[in-house]
């Protein structure tokens, strides 16, 4: 869209402009552009309680590489999105495909569906954890009604495979701790309500006249969605995908709220790279090399954006 | 017909399972503290005993927290509601050199992930001897490039013939933008306030960092270390959670249009 040149002030070409943004510039440049050279410049220093010990370069990136406790945090935290990510796509699809057929209460539903995006996560987080008490929760409670046996939930350090088939397995095949896909289960229930509406803002934007084509033909639910609904959603899945991929790497109110303190959980299995950042920083002021993993953490999620990005430009929209 | 009814009850499940840990929050929070840990447990409290929110809102200054959290949240979205506006205005109508370099600077801000801001931002804070003061709380959120993005897209719009108009009348720029440009962009300013009064006040890792002192914590750190310091007296806890969320239920309910609507939008827009 064009604006029309003759409207623009001319006359104080400049200084008009930069007074109306001043307020922003100056936040920004020290709020949001500054931190970030700042953890890049901290990143290179054995940095304590007192400020700057001495530089030792990429000392503390090459330190996270044969840290053990980093790597668990990142397996935990890919474990983490690996299991939330498709899991929160298939059920808000589903549901956003419920509601999509012409229903009656589509408001109510999608009301409940909902609330739980906007009620904080302390709260949730509290009422979980009482729901997932290994001794006298709702959870295990409800297991005994349909006869199967109570679990640990978040006291459980076991990887859910191996609680599956009831062996040891080595650390890559037991999967996930009980305890970590307890959290993911929670947030799952937490944002299904948000990509919900995402879905279904996608689905009213298909045209209706793809559907009454379909029904002349006499297709069938299944070949409907497999070949209408699916395809011309893409951009939308896509969308929720990579967003909710972003948002899950950066899981860390409910670690601390549920399985903290003092440290990510059982024997460390919902120690997650955020919640690691944070205990480095302000458990152990070790600034500098939270800064390196604060690094780690942005250089990962800038790729996915710009993924996200390269993939979105090289779209055809419709409107 | 018989498909429907698979789809109302699937719906229906669905349903169930969003409330249900809602449902057992207040449950619990008007237990006495006996039946809360019977097991198998009540489906509904036996002996009511609302006491509790009454014993939850004494044993930590929620009060306190609940004021400071108004107050962090009021402020900032003044602030907000400026700082997009001007350089919303300055973006859309205005012509300088280097405009649109200075714009994808600011959308590329959106890029950074907030957990990122922790560390550099609490040494920052530290520097400014911040820590611990309602500025380390407000100022940092008083600028929201997605508020500006929204706010932008409705200034280009307005016609160039009202500009013309107002200005003939001997109307100011800054008159223009407030007096004319705003009003007519109500539906950003309602989906801007929306986000960033929900913002302020579920936020939480930014204050759980940012804070020492009773005083100064909003509501969601002050609850999560009341949780903590409760750990197992879970119907104080509920009663103490149920009170937290309930103005933004509350709101929720008034404005849940406006609020599922703004969210459609902003995942559309990206």
């Amino acid at each position: 869209m064009n604006i029309p040149k003759g409207e623009m002030e001319k006359k104080n070409s400049f200084i008009r402009p930069i007074l109306y943004l001043l307020p922003a510039i100056i936040i920004i440049a020290v709020f949001r552009f500054l931190p970030i050279l700042y953890v890049m410049r901290v990143s290179l220093y054995k940095w304590g309680i007192g400020g700057a010990e001495r530089l030792v370069g990429f000392g503390n990136y090459l330190r996270a590489f044969s840290d053990s406790y980093f790597w668990q945090s990142l397996t935990n935290t890919i474990w983490y999105v690996i299991f939330i990510v498709p899991l929160c796509i298939f059920f808000s699809l589903l549901i956003a495909l419920l509601l999509n057929s012409k229903i009656r209460a589509l408001g109510f539903y999608r009301t409940t569906f909902f609330l739980p995006v906007v009620t904080s996560i302390v709260a949730i987080s509290m009422i979980w954890k009482w729901v997932y008490h290994p001794k006298i929760g709702l959870a295990n409670y409800i297991l005994t009604l349909l006869r199967i046996p109570p679990q640990g939930w978040l006291s459980e350090w076991r990887g859910i495979f191996e609680i599956m088939t009831g062996r040891d397995l080595p650390s890559l095949l037991a999967g996930p701790s009980l305890a970590l896909l307890s959290i993911v289960i929670m947030m799952i229930w937490k944002s299904i309500g948000y990509n919900m509406v995402i879905f279904l803002a996608g689905l009213q934007n298909i045209p209706r006249h793809y559907y009454e084509a379909a029904q002349v033909d006499g297709a069938g639910r299944f070949a409907v969605f497999k070949n209408i609904t699916w395809p011309l959603l893409s951009s939308t899945t896509f969308y929720v995908l990579i967003m909710t991929t972003i948002i899950s790497f950066q899981v860390f109110a409910p670690v601390w709220l549920m399985t903290g303190p003092p440290a990510g959980g059982p024997l460390g299995t919902t120690n997650v790279l955020v919640y690691y950042l944070y205990d480095t920083a302000f458990n152990y002021s070790s600034y500098g090399y939270a800064s390196a993993l604060s690094m780690i953490l942005f250089l990962i999620i800038l790729t996915l954006t710009i993924v996200q990005r390269r993939m979105v430009e090289s779209r055809v929209y419709y409107e | 017909m018989s498909k429907k009814l698979i789809i109302y009850i699937i719906l229906t499940v669905g349903t169930i399972l969003s409330l249900l840990p809602f449902y057992w929050m207040i449950a619990t929070s008007l237990k006495t503290p006996i039946e809360a840990v019977q097991f198998p447990p009540t489906w509904y409290p036996t002996h009511p005993r609302p006491e509790n929110y009454t014993e939850a809102w004494r044993t930590a200054p929620f009060g306190r927290y609940f004021l400071n959290t108004v107050f962090i949240a009021l402020t900032t979205l003044v602030g907000v509601i400026i700082t997009s506006a001007l350089a919303a205005y300055a973006f859309a109508r205005m012509e300088f050199k280097g405009r649109e370099v200075l714009f994808t600077v600011f959308l590329g801000m959106m890029m950074v992930p907030m957990p990122v801001y922790i560390v550099p931002g609490y040494l920052i804070l530290a520097s400014f001897k911040w820590v611990d003061t309602y500025y380390a709380l407000i100022i940092p959120w008083t600028v929201n490039v997605f508020s500006i993005f929204l706010l932008r897209q409705h200034f280009r719009i307005i016609p160039k013939a009202l500009y013309d108009a107002a200005t003939v009348d001997g109307c100011s720029e800054l008159g223009f933008l407030w007096k004319i440009a705003m009003p007519l962009s109500k539906p950003a300013i309602a989906t801007i306030s929306i986000f960033s009064l929900l913002a302020s006040w579920n936020s939480f890792i930014w204050p759980l960092v940012m804070t020492n002192r009773d005083t100064i914590r909003p509501v969601q750190v002050g609850l999560a270390y009341f949780i903590q310091e409760q750990s197992t007296n879970y119907t104080l806890l509920s009663a103490a959670s149920t009170f937290v969320i309930l103005p933004v239920v509350i709101l929720f309910f008034f404005f849940q249009r406006q609020i599922i609507e703004s969210h459609m939008k902003s995942g559309i827009k990206e």
